[in-house]
């Protein structure tokens, strides 16, 4: 008796711990850096610890909105594209206008937004299923970016170099660009856990009905959700242009679907509901640093997408497995009359 | 239970109003729906003529076939995965993996057609290991086909490495068979892929619609839980439409490596995502249950023209990609639109009345 509750309790533990999807993703990444090194000690030099927080950083911030949505049971696929017209509208405006530094990333910002309010409102008031609108926006927001680059590219002359500072200094070793995006998910971390209308997010996922009859604002909050995936679209398309110091019409192209993995293996659940910005930057951090370590462990380069799909439905497998594994804890007899 | 039946309104209101009634208004509200995209298809063709004077030519019909049959291929097991609440996103990697093993077994000198049959081989394991995922461990298949299309673009790259087949040094692909991206079929403008894509939409139609096999199809996408309490085999059913994906995925992937004579591990990337489009803009559910064949054949014929006339003009692909995505979002918005105003003209006057106590 006693040994099986004592069992119970133990892998009950373990289980906390691997729920914690966080606690998982940070020693899978200290796991792969440290074997990297083992292999190849340069991996750990500041240059690369950089590129592997710079690489990352972009994908983090869009899996930040991509979060709020998926976590209401819709899906954002415009991202990339309104990354690429948000980096292109701003390199031109740097080009043509001399607009000044700070106003690249308001400009780039409000691009988004206009993007967010359009697919939300398709979304919310028109109740269109998401993915439609979203594959729609791709194509149409890609479209008109291609219309207004009209061939050309913005080449790093015309990109003042304050701005492009932010893509390429660093403060005690950590790119400005990671510290920007960090600082971002720290406050939707916050809010996404603290704020009223954030945990309405993760009611609405759970179950639409029950919170209907709750008297949570659907249609408002999905709303909101769009815009802010828009914005933060739009901010990465302007750290975009900063990082990459030019830009034509094929800025973040195919860059939806990895940000969908990202939060994918970061643990936010597809059909909404559950999941954490944190653990959709810790994705994105983790996808990236294994790109790297392929390549710092000198397997040949054309294997880094095949293993990084394997990672990604071993990912998925894995989170499968455990939700059963709680599900079965929980309905366990401990589980039974504990208030759940 | 209840939160589920609440979450599908259109499955609830089915089962509710009884057979019969329930479904009057389905076929009515589809057959409009294909109408629309009759009189759309008509617009677009008198359009085109009247704009492109090279529109009317037999070559058109042609070119057509060429561009878009492999494409419209994969839209046909696409409606089938829709059909059934999935999607497999997998499909253009897939294209791309079967290209790619053609091109990497020619590569090593292995007759053209022992190639043709690992390549197949290769979309039914492929798609097999999609099916075991969704259906046997019940995963969801956006994210699963997410990472088989970042997995089979990936062995593809082993493959093939940055060669395009045939690289110097290799024999040509036999010119009988890569003569379908050049020639029509005898006695008519008809691309080969084309006629694949025909013959292949009418099995598919035929299955879909007249078999219980199709119904059942229907019955898991409008109710997965009904369906498998009403004797339907879900899961098994999942399973092989996956392989059936993957399968007829690699044979447009043979086709466009014929096509084009050559091969390189990128083909086709990126495709997924027009035929997703097709498929929902054919008036298919992306919610499962809704949706035809026929539907699916209006819309390859009208982005396909619409495709080639914007070419004959000119038009920029950039301009190309707004069209579509236009085209999507008004095929999914005007079937909304009244009922959107309708809700909009409650939620006004509800705020203008004053409140009841």
């Amino acid at each position: 008796m006693t040994a099986i509750a004592e069992r119970r309790a133990t892998s009950g533990a373990v289980l906390t711990i691997l729920r914690a999807r966080e606690i998982g993703l940070v020693l899978l990444i200290a796991l792969v850096v440290i074997v990297t090194t083992l292999h190849n000690p340069h991996f750990v030099d500041s240059n690369s610890i950089e590129q592997l927080l710079s690489g990352a950083a972009l994908i983090a911030l869009l899996g930040v909105g991509e979060t709020l949505v998926v976590v209401t049971r819709n899906v954002d696929l415009s991202v990339g594209s309104v990354l690429g017209l948000s980096a292109y509208v701003v390199g031109h405006l740097f080009k043509y206008d001399h607009i000044p530094v700070w106003s690249g990333f308001v400009i780039g910002t409000l691009v988004g937004v206009a993007a967010g309010v359009l697919n939300g409102f398709i979304v919310t008031v028109m109740r269109v299923p998401s993915l439609v609108v979203t594959l729609g926006m791709l194509y149409v927001i890609r479209g008109i970016d291609g219309v207004i680059v009209n061939g050309e590219r913005i080449d790093p002359e015309f990109i003042p170099s304050s701005f492009t500072a932010v893509g390429y200094k660093t403060l005690f070793g950590i790119p400005w660009l990671a510290i920007i995006v960090a600082a971002v998910v720290a406050v939707a971390g916050y809010a996404m856990r603290s704020f009223r209308a954030s945990r309405d997010l993760y009611a609405i996922g759970s179950n639409p009905a029950a919170a209907a009859l709750a008297g949570i604002p659907i249609q408002r909050r999905v709303f909101t959700a769009f815009v802010i995936s828009g914005a933060l679209a739009g901010l990465a398309g302007a750290l975009f242009l900063a990082l990459h110091t030019q830009i034509d019409n094929s800025g973040g192209i195919g860059y939806e679907l990895a940000v969908i993995a990202a939060v994918v293996v970061g643990g936010v659940a597809i059909f909404g509901g559950s999941g954490t910005v944190v653990g959709a930057a810790l994705g994105a951090l983790l996808l990236n640093t294994i790109n790297q370590a392929l390549v710092a462990s000198r397997i040949s380069a054309f294997w880094n997408q095949a293993i990084a799909g394997a990672l990604l439905l071993a990912a998925i497998a894995f989170d499968r497995w455990l939700s059963l594994r709680v599900t079965k804890t929980l309905q366990s007899a401990e589980g039974a009359h504990r208030d759940i | 239970m209840t939160s589920e039946l609440a979450t599908r309104p259109s499955g609830d209101s089915a089962v509710l109003s009884g057979r019969a009634e329930g479904r009057q208004p389905l076929w009515r509200s589809l057959a409009r729906w294909e109408a629309g995209l009759v009189v759309v298809l008509i617009g677009v063709l008198i359009w085109a003529t009247i704009k492109s004077p090279t529109f009317t030519d037999p070559s058109t019909l042609f070119y057509l076939g060429v561009n878009t049959g492999y494409i419209a291929i994969m839209a046909l097991p696409m409606t089938l995965v829709v059909m059934t609440g999935e999607i497999d996103l997998s499909v253009a990697s897939m294209l791309g993996l079967a290209g790619s093993t053609v091109g990497y077994l020619w590569h090593h000198g292995w007759d053209i057609w022992a190639a043709f049959a690992v390549a197949l081989a290769v979309g039914v394991v492929g798609g097999a290991l999609n099916g075991l995922l969704v259906a046997r461990f019940g995963l969801p298949s956006i994210a699963v086909t997410i990472g088989t299309l970042t997995m089979f673009r990936g062995l593809a790259e082993v493959l093939l490495g940055s060669l395009t087949i045939p690289s110097l040094g290799d024999r040509q692909f036999p010119e009988s068979l890569t003569n379908i991206g050049v020639n029509s079929i005898p006695g008519a403008q008809l691309s080969w892929s084309m006629v694949f894509f025909v013959v292949l939409a009418v099995i598919f139609g035929v299955v879909l619609h007249v078999t219980p096999l199709g119904r059942a199809m229907v019955a898991i996408g409008l109710q997965p839980e009904a369906a498998q309490f009403a004797g339907i085999r879900v899961n098994r059913m999942k399973f092989w439409l996956f392989v059936l994906s993957g399968f007829i995925s690699a044979f447009a992937g043979i086709l466009v490596t014929l096509q084009q004579a050559s091969v390189s591990y990128n083909v086709g990337t990126g495709l997924e995502l027009n035929v997703v489009a097709i498929v929902l803009f054919g008036g298919v559910s992306i919610f499962g249950g809704r949706g035809t064949i026929f539907g699916v054949v209006l819309s390859v014929a009208i982005v396909g023209s619409l495709q080639m006339a914007l070419v004959q003009l000119n038009v920029s692909a950039d301009k190309q990609n707004i069209v579509t995505g236009v085209l999507l979002l008004i095929s999914v918005i005007v079937p909304n639109g009244a009922e959107a105003l309708r809700r909009a003209r409650d939620y006004l006057r509800r705020r203008t009345r004053p409140r009841p106590l």
